[in-house]
């Protein structure tokens, strides 16, 4: 899932400050399950502005909403309304969200309340890592299983580095090694003969460096007699 | 300066924590301001939104009292209010608000000093800070 985290409340004060009416809206997707744009994170932080406005003396309409996933256009409908009567729309969501409702309402102001950060995992009550970085060609099968792009801090594909000392990545002593992880992954599945086989350098084209990407499944895609017949209907 | 008193919420868990209101009572102490007491079957229900509504609402000082910790009526349910409370006063120093405006505190059944000693602290918060926003000032 992405996992993403409030921004500090000061510096969304701060970017909110201008404007007098204020429709934030959060997610009950990812965000919702790393704790940062749920219904309850919107609900708090509507209230802690409100605490904030009241201790500065600032007069400033907040209202807080939330919709089931803030990157399909169908939800943010439900919204649509409290979206434009306000002058500003704080998104709670991933910056997919945010950018959603910017994309369907262009004039309209919508900035981030989170900082977008990882495709991750939830390892335990509060705690997430990065498991991924969408790098377009998939390659963890001859890995253990384990992303060494996205758990190695040089992306190494044929490590580990001379860094790796004690199972700790010498970037940060206190991250696990990657390549130390695939070693011992790779070991109890007796596939120890990959570690010497030498991968040749990754076409990075699927990847962000490529460019923006957008994937297509022409047999999804309505064609333009159905997209009228749609319209029709709604 | 008018002569207001300060308004604080408590919640209060209704094992441990009123207990030890209970004794209090009992033992006559008693407290100038306007404490409103909050019950809740355990601290582990206080939810961060509840402490926030409250300051948002008007109270000057918020306060969660609880079983001790390793002797918790819910085993953990303490625990759970002490963190909720630290998250709270996160969010606040985030936001330029004095954190002191909410603490946890514990307390044993019998702790008849617990539950006066919890408002004092409170009342001295409240006092020194004034309401958030400024107004009327003790
Ligand atoms: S190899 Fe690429 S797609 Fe696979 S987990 Fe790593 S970054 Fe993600
Ligand atoms: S120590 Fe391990 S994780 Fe760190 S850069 Fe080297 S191979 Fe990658």
């Amino acid at each position: 899932m992405i996992v993403a985290k409030r921004k500090p409340i000061n510096e969304i004060a701060e970017m909110l400050a201008p404007y007098k009416k204020v429709t934030v809206v959060g997610c009950r997707s990812c965000v919702a399950i790393c704790l940062a744009g749920g219904e309850k994170e919107v609900k708090m932080l509507v209230s802690a502005l409100k605490v904030k406005n009241k201790k500065d003396g600032k007069k400033q309409q907040i209202e807080g909403f939330v919709v089931e996933r803030q990157c399909e256009k169908e939800w943010i409908k439900e919204v649509e309304e409290k979206v434009l009567e306000s002058d500003v729309t704080l998104s709670m969501a991933c910056s997919l969200g945010a950018q959603t409702i910017g994309d369907m309402y262009p004039s309209h102001l919508t900035f981030p309340g989170l900082n977008t950060g990882m495709f991750g995992v939830p390892e335990e009550q509060g705690v997430w890592s990065e498991k991924c970085v969408g790098c377009g060609n998939c390659i963890i099968h001859t890995t253990g299983g384990i992303c060494p792009i996205a758990r190695c801090a040089k992306s190494m594909l044929n490590g580990p580095c001379g860094g790796s000392s004690n199972r700790k990545c010498e970037v940060n002593l206190e991250v696990d090694c990657a390549w130390a992880a695939i070693y011992d992954r790779l070991k109890i599945q007796n596939r120890l003969d990959l570690i010497d086989k030498v991968t040749p350098a990754k076409d990075w084209s699927t990847s962000h460096s490529g460019g923006r990407r957008v994937y297509v499944r022409e047999d999804a895609k309505l064609t333009p007699h159905q997209k009228k017949g749609r319209e029709g209907v709604q | 300066m008018t002569d207001r008193r300060p308004k604080i919420v408590g919640f209060c868990c209704e094992r441990h924590g009123m207990d030890a209101v209970v004794m209090a009572a009992r033992s006559g102490k008693q407290s100038d301001a306007s404490v409103r007491l909050v019950q809740v079957p355990c601290t582990g229900r206080v939810d961060g939104l509840h402490i926030l509504k409250a300051l948002e609402d008007g109270a000057d000082a918020v306060f969660v009292l609880g079983c001790l910790e390793k002797n918790c009526y819910y085993d953990t349910g303490s625990i759970e209010g002490r963190k909720r409370v630290a998250y709270v006063k996160q969010m606040l120093s985030e936001a330029g608000i004095e954190k002191e405006r909410v603490e946890m505190f514990n307390a044993a059944s019998t702790n008849a000093w617990a539950y006066p000693e919890a408002v004092a602290k409170m009342v001295e918060v409240a006092r020194k800070l004034g309401p958030i926003g400024g107004g009327e000032r003790q």
